[in-house]
Parts: C-alpha cells; structure tokens; sequence
C-alpha cells in the first residue's frame, strides 16, 4: 500500500476489506459504479502587511465522499467523520441513486498508483519551519519596497498546502497520491501625485519550500509586484473598439483557458451545451495553432500524479493545427459518450463531486520571432499581465481582464494603458491567430479556476501571440 | 453533540487556551446539514446529502494573533489545535490593533429573528426533486425554441454557527435556507443561449412557484436569441436588477474597512463626502427579520446593527470589523465576518441600494439610444481606482424601447464617474439575497464593441 493511502489506515484505521464493505454499501441498491475519495488536507499560511506579520494559520480538513453512478445519476453524500457507521452511513444515503438489486460483488481492490513522482524530492512545504516561510515574506516584501520610493504599500501572502488523497473504486482500483502545492504572492500600492495604483504577482507550485530559494525567487516577485504597480501609475485610458491584440508569453494564456478551455470539457459537450458541442475534426483555429492540456509536467501548479478519480493524468491534444481533436474527460463523461478517460477528473474537496477540469493548459511555441510580431502592428494593444477572466460556455463569449498592457503604436510599444477588459467568441478568437512566437511560456503558478461553486488550480501558458482583430474595452474611443 | 454541549466544548476550548498561555482566545464552530437535486430534462441528474462540521480558533499572546481549524472535534484533535495556535501566534508580530473587541462592543439582538424555518431542513429529497422537475419542465413548456437545458436544481439546507470568547460572549444561531433554480438553453438559427432564474428564502414556503421561476427563466433565455455586437460608443446605460446588483458588491469592495485602511479603495479618505448621485441611499441592515444577511450577532460577537453607508450620495460610513476600525479610528459597525480558517473579514448583512419613485419602463422610456445590461461577465474591476470594464449582455434601447439582443460587448468607466452619473434610480427593488438593488440608469460610459 502506498503512503498515502496507508496514511488513513495508520492514522483512522481505514482498511482495504473496509473500503469493500463501504463500496458493497453504495452499490445495495444497484447502480454500475461506486467510489470512495478520503482526503486529509493541511494547510499553512502567512500574511505581512504594514511590515508585520499580521496573521499566522494553520488548518486540517479531512473527510470521505461517497459517489455512486447509476446511467446518467449521480449519488453523492460526504461525511467529515471517518468512523464506519458514519461512511456507510453516507454510503447508504449515496445509493438511494440507484433503484434495483443490490450489486455486492465487488472486484477485488489492487494497487494501481500511477507510479510516478511529478512533485519532486524533498519534504513537502508544509512540513518546513514557520520561520523559514517568514523569511521569504519579508524577503518579497523588502524587493518591493526597495524598488521605488513610490511604492506605498505591499502585502505579502504565503500560503502552502499537503493534499492526502485515497481513491477506491468499484472496479477493482485503489490508488494514492499526497500533493503538495505552495504559492507566494505579492501586493503593492505605488503613488504619485495623488494617484495611487495596483501591482501584483505570485507563483509557486507543488514544490518544497526551496522551489522559492532556487527557480522563483521572493525577490523577482517583490520586485513583479512593484514595477506593475509603479508602471500603472503612468497609464493612459485604454482604447475601446476592435483592434490587432498581442499577447506576450506565460500567464496570458488565460485567454485559451476561458476561451476553448473551459468549452472542450466534456460535460458540457455530452449535454451538448457548449459553443464547441459538435465540432470534433472542425477547424476552430488557425493551422498555426496546436494546443494542449497536460497534467504531467513536473512541479507545475496544475499537475498532479492522478485526478481526484484515481485515473493518472495525461498530455491530451485539444486542438492540432487548428483542427478540433479532443475534449477533457471525467469519468462519467467518458463511460457515457464511450471516450477514453484523459485524467481531468477533478474536485476541490471530499464534500464535492468530481467533473472535467483542466490542468496545465497551453498553446506549443511557434515559428515567429517575437519582436517581429509587434512589429507586425501598426495599431494595437500589447498585454502582458492579467487579472482574471471567465466565460459562457453556451454561447461562447469570453473576457479577461488585462492588469498590465501598453499600445502598439507603427510597431513600437509605446504607452502603458490603463486596465481593459478584451472579448471575443470562443470558436472563432484562435482563427484570427496569424502569428504565433517561439518563446512559449508557462504561467508561474498563480491561477486558480473556478467551475460550478469549485476551485482548483491550474497553468496556462502561450508563446507571444498575434490576434488579427479582438475587442478590447476601454473607455477612450 | 447538540448546541448546548458544543457551546459548552468550544467555551472549554477557550479556557484551556488560557490556561496554556494565550492572554485571549475566540472559538468558532460550525455545522450543518445539506441536501442539494438537480434535474435534467426531466431526468434525476444528481442528488447530494450530507453533515458537516468544524472548528476555529483564533489565540492572542498579547497583540500576536494565530489561527487554526479543523473537522475533528475529538478532544486530542483539539488539544494540538490549541498547542499549534499557540506556536504560529508566535510568529506573528504583536499588532497594536490585533485582538477582541472591547467588552462592552459585545452583545446580541435579543429575541428570535425568524432565521430558522425548520421546514427547511425538513424538505425530502422527492419534495426537492419534484419542484426542480415542475420548473425546468415550465420554462422548456414555454416556447419550442428552449431545446436543451443545464437543468433545474433545488437546494436545501441548515447551518449553526456558534461563537464564544475570553471575554465571555457566547452565541449561537441557527439558520435555514432553501433554493430553486432553473437553467433554460434556447438554440435558433445555429446560436446557442443560456440564461438563468432563481429563488432563495429562509424556508421553502418563501420560494417562488417552480413554474413561475421557470417561466422566468425562459423569457429571460429567449430574448438573447439574435445577439448582435453593436459599434464602439458613449451612451447611457441601464442596469437592471441583476446587474445593479453586481455594481453594489463593487462599491462593498470599496466601503469595506479592509480595502480602506489599507487605502486600497477609491473611497478611503472619502468620508462626509459627497460621492454619488443625490439620490443614491445605501443602507446595511443585519437587524431585518427573515432576511438572509440577517444575524443577531457579527463574527466576533458585536450585535448587529443598521448602518446607513451613503445617504442621498454623502459617504456617511464604511463598513468595520474591529480590526479595521481601530486602524482607522473608528468604532466597528458589527460587520465581521468569520469563516473558519482566518482571521475576521469584513461582510455585508443585508445590503440595499434604497429604491426610487419611478418604473423602470420610464427609466428606459427616458433612453433615446442606449444599453439595458442584464449581465455582466469578467473580473474587471479595480477598486484601487475605481476603474471598471467587464463584458456586458443586454438588450439594446433605441427610442426608448428595448430593441434587440447585444453580446460581446464591453461596459467600462470609472466607478468614481459613475456612482455621479447615476440620474434615475428604479422603484422595483426586489429582495433576493442579501445584496439588492432596483434598476438604475447611468450616464456617459463606453461601449466597446465592432
């Protein structure tokens, strides 16, 4: 058995035998497939503030979901005590689902752990010392106060989290994962002349506490922080209306996240609710334009070893060349449309049902130099920061809003801008992709994504991208 | 447990963190019981039933404050709890603001404020089901054009919370609440719609009729059929409800005491000032009976109370946890909020934007060429600035009269600009939730578009 899930047998005397029992339970009634989801999370955190550390946290969650699925039904009940008659309690509640004879025979449990270690060596940052993460607080927050005398304020956040994970299954699997996952942030306020302005940055990632001494330091991200808010402070109102829009590397691949992301999930496209229902072999880009979601890169925020059904995660090709391949499975997406699973089941907690979520979601580098590609504009807007964004899946209209972005004046960069909302459709924002850079860039573990009253996290990434025409919504006609 | 014997465990919790060495302690538990359906055309989608409950504790070493929670009530669970709280409060810097309120802030509305409808935790799952069916069955009924659905769902549920702290406060209070939403997809011409109505009371006696949400919905879902983009330009815009409600949580960003110490608010330093339209009223009440803000007491045990935050445009006050406003001199206006894991926010009970004398259907009469915004997407909004851009569907005015469907557009101004440029302010508040707001007009903002 591995760690993980021997972590609830030592620690609450959750056996094998008694997952079979539990799983007997949830399939009494009938019902194709059952499974169980232990979770133990602990979470730390740190604020600093005005130079001190204004709040010190430290949490435990734990707690099992029962699911049950019959057809197209789902049968869920979660309880936060594991004591057996609370889960087959829940187990019980979970099987009302199902209407028929009970299923008892369930397949024997084996081990089928995904066999890899995608967070790396080293112990998990929740396990280092307190005082080793308040250094890299202050450290942050000296960088972004000894950048300019302008900056007025900065709040640092840090916060980390070991996610203990136990999957069983009805058809036999029983699998196990513990996820770290850290993240440092950073606030700033810089005024001048009355006018005050906004900075922000973070990242991290599931990685030990030395991940911020060695690949992300605390001091370029004071320092992110800092030049965001001190540049703003310079900004001229944003234009309003149609516009060549460049996208520079990294983070604003959130545009792929809301704009095909969250549309190739395969719940919405079983129900045939989504912008992108149907259109599997279609063209929805330009053939520059190869995109994937892939949870196994090492370390990054959106991976993981497996999802929250115990399936391992995988690279899956969303769209190749510009042609639409393939939608993010869940479990019950996949059984019922007849797909193979991708490893995008996901959920925030025990007390949630799993659905299709991404992980790392990018676009793969391509040919253009990126100076080229502003060059390339005579006017436009070149964003390089942003804030969040979000879409409506049936209709396919997306937003994401730009924290940082300058215009493009006869192919110079010129101006910074005020923050600006840009809008587009879905289905056809990549067709108008007419130059795609060499420098793809990954996020660096910052987003979180929110679906259905769930959060979980996630990447993004791009190389420098050219837009023929997008809206971008400002106030300055 | 029942709420008797945890008020006893979490007021044993707090002696104890005396007793190891805190000079303060405050002990929050939480539980509760849910059950939420969904349905979809007309078919069992999912059903989800469960308890929960969890601690927090927040411990002082004089002005150092830590914090901790957890799902395990068991006494050795605990016993770590405290011991870990202890030690992370050692990390924190002492904060001359850090710690309860004062004795005499702390207290709780007497008598009972109608937050509990035991009807609601008495809803079977077959009651759930079948409301959620009658309204998705309604809206698709509407017109052959609703082809497709995201379902009905019907939620249902109660919670406790419980607070106790050194100084001797000791609450609890017990609410229930019931929901019921219908998501109609309407399909024409190739283009796919959705949209959306609900509603949420204390108990399901308080619910609208299924049918009447998804009647509702429908009509909602079938008047964005046809969207078009408009062209770029500067024009007044009316918020309905909906929308006028999603302003109102931007301008609780800005009045909230946190982004104001921190000067993180386009209104800090704003205070006595006139920042609105005369006819702008704002009024926070957490005294109303039934209401879903409602509570007898805040997150560290301050009754609750009305506090008038604009009156006819003029800042009148912010809204204050203890902490905030200390750091700004001020008294608090009983508005902490607590969740579990942190140290008391700042939230709104029932928050109102006080309606006006006219119909909305004036309101629109009175727009030559302009924006009706049913719904805004996007995170666009700074509250630092009060810059504002966020994606807009609506209808578009032309003669005073809704016209035609707009998606894909853009609203963006200043919030600074538009709380002043609000020149009419509907007589159609509606309480659904507990952030309302009737239907207002306001001038001068950009449409971006083709």
């Amino acid at each position: 058995m591995s760690d993980a899930a021997s972590f609830f047998t030592r620690h609450y005397g959750v056996t094998a035998a008694d997952c079979e029992r539990y799983l007997a339970a949830a399939l009494g009634r009938g019902g194709e497939y059952a499974d169980l989801y232990f979770e133990h999370e602990a979470t730390s955190s740190l604020t600093l503030e005005e130079g001190m550390v204004k709040s010190a946290a430290q949490g435990i969650s734990l707690g099992v979901g029962v699911r049950v699925l019959s057809g197209e039904r789902t049968g869920y009940a979660y309880t936060d005590d594991l004591a057996p008659e609370k889960i087959l309690r829940a187990a019980g509640v979970a099987a009302h689902i199902a209407s028929g004879a009970a299923r008892t025979r369930i397949a024997g449990l084996g081990e089928t752990n995904p066999g890899r270690n995608l967070y790396g060596p080293g112990p998990a940052p929740t396990d280092a010392d307190m005082l080793a993460k308040l250094a890299l607080v202050r450290r942050a927050e000296q960088a972004a106060r000894g950048h300019d005398p302008r900056i007025v304020q900065v709040r640092v956040g840090y916060a980390d989290e070991l996610r203990r994970v136990w999957v069983v299954s009805s058809d036999g699997r029983s699998s196990s994962d513990a996820q770290p996952l850290a993240r440092l942030s950073v606030f700033c306020l810089a005024r001048e002349n009355g006018v005050t302005e906004k900075g922000h940055a973070g990242g991290g990632g599931r990685v030990p506490l030395e991940f911020f001494d060695h690949e992300l330091t605390p001091e370029s991200l004071g320092e992110q922080a800092a030049r965001e808010a001190v540049q703003q402070l310079a900004a001229r109102p944003c234009p309003a209306g149609e516009m060549e829009v460049v996208l520079g590397p990294g983070w604003p691949g959130i545009l792929l996240h809301e704009a095909i992301g969250h549309g190739l999930e395969a719940d919405f496209n079983r129900k045939k609710t989504s912008a992108f229902s149907g259109l599997i072999g279609r063209r929805v880009a330009s053939d520059k334009c190869t995109v994937v979601d892939n949870g196994t890169l090492p370390s990054r925020r959106g991976s993981l070893n497996m999802d929250d059904e115990g399936q391992p995660t995988q690279c899956t090709t969303l769209i190749e060349n510009g042609i639409l391949k393939g939608y993010m499975q869940d479990h019950l997406s996949a059984r019922l449309t007849g797909a193979r699973g991708t490893g995008n089941g996901r959920r925030q907690s025990y007390a949630h049902m799993p659905m299709p979520r991404m992980t790392n979601t990018y676009m793969l580098a391509g040919h253009d130099d990126p100076e080229d590609i502003v060059r390339s504009v005579r006017r436009g807007l070149y964003a390089v920061n942003f804030g969040g964004g979000q879409v409506d899946i049936t209709n396919g209209k997306f937003v994401f809003s730009a924290s940082e972005s300058y215009l493009i004046e006869d192919g110079r960069i010129t101006a910074p801008v005020k923050g600006a909302t840009l809008i587009g459709n879905g289905p056809d924002v990549l067709t108008r992709v007419s130059m795609v850079g060499h420098d793809l860039k990954l996020d660096q573990g910052i987003g979180s994504c929110g679906k259905d009253g769930q959060t979980v996290p996630v990447g993004v990434g791009i190389p420098t991208l050219k837009i023929d025409r997008l809206t971008v919504g400002g106030t300055h006609e | 447990m029942n709420d008797t014997e945890l008020t006893e465990l979490a007021a044993r919790i707090v002696a104890e963190a005396g007793r190891r060495g805190a000079t303060a302690a405050e002990c929050v538990i939480r539980h509760g019981r849910e059950l939420s359906v969904t349905v979809r055309l007309g078919e069992t989608e999912s059903i989800k039933q469960a308890e929960g409950k969890a601690l927090g504790l927040r411990v002082f070493r004089g002005q150092q404050a830590g914090v901790t929670h957890s799902s395990d009530l068991a006494w050795p669970a605990v016993s770590a709890m405290l011991d870990a709280a202890l030690t992370i409060a050692g990390t924190a810097s002492p904060d001359p603001a850090a710690g309860l309120p004062r004795a005499e802030e702390l207290g709780q509305l007497a008598g009972d404020l109608d937050l509990y409808d035991p009807a609601a935790a008495a809803v079977t799952t077959e009651q759930a089901l079948e409301w959620a069916r009658r309204g998705e069955q309604a809206a698709l009924a509407t017109d052959p054009r609703l082809t497709n659905s995201d379902g009905g769902s019907c939620d249902a549920g109660e919670s406790t919370k419980i607070l106790v702290n050194s100084l001797g406060f000791q609450g609890c209070v017990r609410r229930s609440s019931c929901s019921l939403s219908v998501v109609p997809i309407a399909s024409h011409e190739g283009a796919m719609q959705r949209d959306y109505w609900y509603s949420v009371a204390r108990g399901p006696e308080g619910l609208e009729a299924p049918e009447a949400i998804g009647r509702k919905a429908a009509q909602r879902t079938l008047r964005r059929l046809g969207a078009r983009k408009v062209a770029t330009q500067r024009v007044p815009v009316v918020f309905d409800p909906q929308a006028a409600r999603s302003l109102l949580g931007h301008i609780l960003e800005a009045v909230s005491g946190e982004s104001v110490y921190r000067e993180a608010s386009f209104l800090a330093g704003k205070l006595g000032q006139q920042v609105a339209a005369s006819g702008l009223t704002l009024v926070d009440d957490g005294t109303l009976r039934g209401r879903l803000g409602s509570s007898p007491f805040d997150g560290e045990g301050l009754p609750t109370r009305r506090t008038t935050v604009m009156d006819g445009g003029r800042l009148e006050s912010y809204l204050l946890n203890c902490y905030s406003a200390r750091k700004l001199s001020l008294a608090s206006t009983g508005n902490a909020s607590r969740g579990l894991a942190a140290a008391p926010g700042v939230g709104c009970h029932n928050f109102t934007l006080l309606p006006g004398a006219i119909t909305p259907e004036e309101i629109i009469a009175g727009v030559p060429s302009g924006l009706y915004v049913t719904e805004f997407i996007g995170f666009g909004v700074n509250a630092v600035t009060g810059d504002y851009s966020r994606g807009a569907t609506g209808l578009w005015i032309e003669n005073g009269r809704l016209a035609y469907p707009v998606e894909e557009i853009t609203v963006a101004g200043n919030l600074k600009d538009m709380l002043r440029q609000v020149t009419a302010i509907g007589n159609d508040l509606e309480i659904r939730g507990a952030v309302n707001a009737p239907t207002l007009l306001i001038e001068g903002l950009t449409i971006a578009g083709s």
